[in-house]
């Protein structure tokens, strides 16, 4: 009988988390931006249809980089367990807390139960009645979880794209600004830092782009597209 | 929701599963005890004494009519059990989604229960699939669940809704009517519900008129619920004491607006205006005769 090779739990880990750290590194960036009127998402994604950004509940919203299918099933569950929550209690006992508690302890579990870890990085914000009341928590492979404060990259070149909001965010920016803002942070990638001309420009409709808007009722979470989304960007609208 | 989350607090392998994109399909399987369509009744009335005992809060008038720009849609707040008036400001129009809303007449608990579910059911399957659902899968989804509390309805507890909405694939307001079974029919141009329907359509079918503005329409719907409260006791008329205004909604290609009690208060004071002395109206409220 042959004898089964030994691998140190620390060396499993290591080598698991190496594994998801490399599958997140690969896809495009998602960005998530506070405003003085809500939270702002953007990603350069070519597709209409698969979305890395959507709508959870009335107040709560998801972004996610990595594997399609891992973060689909991870929204779909996310849905359902705010829709199953709402319905059974009220609409305003649905929280990103409470959701990001089950996303921490799925991803966690799945980390170290299963031989292949979850290649994603996502983040479930929730619009406050004011700015200091946002919440937004960032959620890795692993199950760790981070309460962030004004901006959040993920994903391809997030070092350089949080550089760069570090350097440019403040608090009470408008709308728009937030969001031109967004769109460069996500053009000074390492492929512009590479090219040394700085950020590339990302056409509108190379965008995903959507809101948590404050100044909403009920569903606050709208996607920006068309026009509305090229006025946004037009540094004199 | 008795097994909600397993001990570890982690997402329950039901959530993470392939499936539908119904939530009342997913919730069936997963906890099917907060679903209304669960419960059973002992046969008989319902317990209780004093006037009103043994009937639940019922009966209504909601009016929907089709306009140049969508559909407005109306009801009165009166909630009766028996001879005795339950609650003077119920809601009985509720917005389902961005584009429909629906009115309701029957039982108000269970009325309200099963509109509160729709309004889950659509925003669950705009989620899931990040598109809207089409107005005729709307209007079949709300037969579905008419049929589930068909039992229910045989034993006095019927609920049976008005939907409206504005159609952004045919580009133009609709209404659907449904039976007690769930059978749904396309209304043209107006429709009533409730047990002072009969007074209602009377009135709007002399003042309706094809082409109305949202204003004129918003009148027509208010002098229709007027005659239906004049005739039928369980329609409430506008209460000028307490200034408790019908609710009004209107849906159009931007989306569902419930029209404000202050823009609703100079409508409701013509009509009162108009009736004095007069009792029967004036014809000619829609401006549009030749």
């Amino acid at each position: 009988m042959s004898v089964p090779f030994y691998v140190s739990p620390e060396q499993l880990m290591k080598d698991k988390a190496d594994y998801a750290r490399k599958g997140i590194a690969r896809g495009r960036a998602v960005v998530v931006v506070a405003c003085a009127d809500g939270i702002v998402f953007a990603s350069e994604n070519a597709s209409r249809a698969l979305h890395k950004i959507s709508e959870i509940y009335d107040r709560v919203a998801f972004a996610a980089v990595g594997k399609y299918n891992e973060f689909e099933n991870l929204r779909v569950a996310g849905v359902r367990y705010a829709d199953v929550r709402g319905y059974s209690y009220d609409r305003s006992d649905v929280t990103a807390r409470g959701l990001a508690n089950a996303y921490a302890q799925t991803l966690g579990a799945i980390f170290t139960t299963e031989s292949k870890p979850y290649e994603v990085e996502i983040v479930v914000a929730e619009v406050g009645r004011t700015p200091e009341t946002d919440q937004v928590y960032r959620l890795t492979y692993d199950g760790s979880v981070a309460d962030e404060h004004g901006f959040v990259a993920m994903g391809g070149s997030a070092e350089q794209i949080t550089a760069k909001l570090r350097e440019r965010w403040a608090p009470g920016l408008s709308l728009s600004a937030a969001l031109r803002l967004a769109v460069e942070a996500l053009g000074s990638d390492a492929a512009a830092e590479a090219a040394g001309q700085g950020p590339r420009p990302i056409a509108a409709d190379q965008l995903e782009v959507a809101v948590l808007d404050r100044t909403r009722e009920r569903r606050t979470f709208r996607r920006l597209t068309g026009p509305t989304l090229a006025g946004l960007l037009d540094p004199q609208g | 929701m008795n097994h909600s989350s397993d001990q570890s607090g982690r997402l329950p392998a039901a959530f993470l599963r392939p499936g539908s994109s119904s939530f009342t399909e997913f919730v069936r399987e997963y906890s099917p005890d907060v679903l209304p369509a669960a419960r059973t009744l002992p046969a008989g009335a319902l317990p209780g004494g004093g006037p009103g005992a043994g009937q639940a809060p019922h009966a209504t008038t909601i009016v929907a009519i089709v306009f140049a720009d969508g559909v407005v849609m109306a009801g009165d707040r009166r909630a009766t059990a028996g001879p005795v008036i339950a609650q003077r400001d119920i809601t009985k129009v509720f917005q389902t989604d961005e584009h429909s809303c629906a009115g309701i007449a029957g039982v108000a608990g269970l009325a309200v229960e099963m509109i509160r579910l729709f309004q889950v059911e659509l925003e669950h399957f705009e989620k899931l699939e990040g598109t809207l659902m089409s107005f005729e899968g709307k209007a079949n989804r709300l037969s579905t669940m008419i049929r589930g509390n068909l039992g229910l309805a045989m034993q006095g507890l019927a609920v049976v809704p008005l939907f409206a909405g504005y159609d952004l694939d045919a580009g133009r307001g609709r209404i659907v009517g449904y039976d007690v079974t769930g059978g749904r029919s396309e209304e043209h141009d107006h429709h009533t519900v409730g047990s002072g329907s009969v007074f209602a359509r009377g009135a709007l079918k002399k003042l309706y008129r094809p082409g109305m503005d949202e204003a004129q329409t918003v009148r027509v719907a208010l002098e229709a619920l007027w005659d239906a409260a004049d005739d039928d006791s369980a329609t409430g008329g506008p209460d000028l004491l307490r200034k408790i205004w019908p609710v009004v909604g209107v849906v159009t290609a931007a989306g569902f607006r419930k029209v404000p009690d202050a823009e609703l208060e100079p409508v409701v004071e013509a009509v009162v205006a108009g009736r004095r002395g007069n009792p029967g109206g004036n014809p000619g409220i829609t401006g549009q005769e030749a």
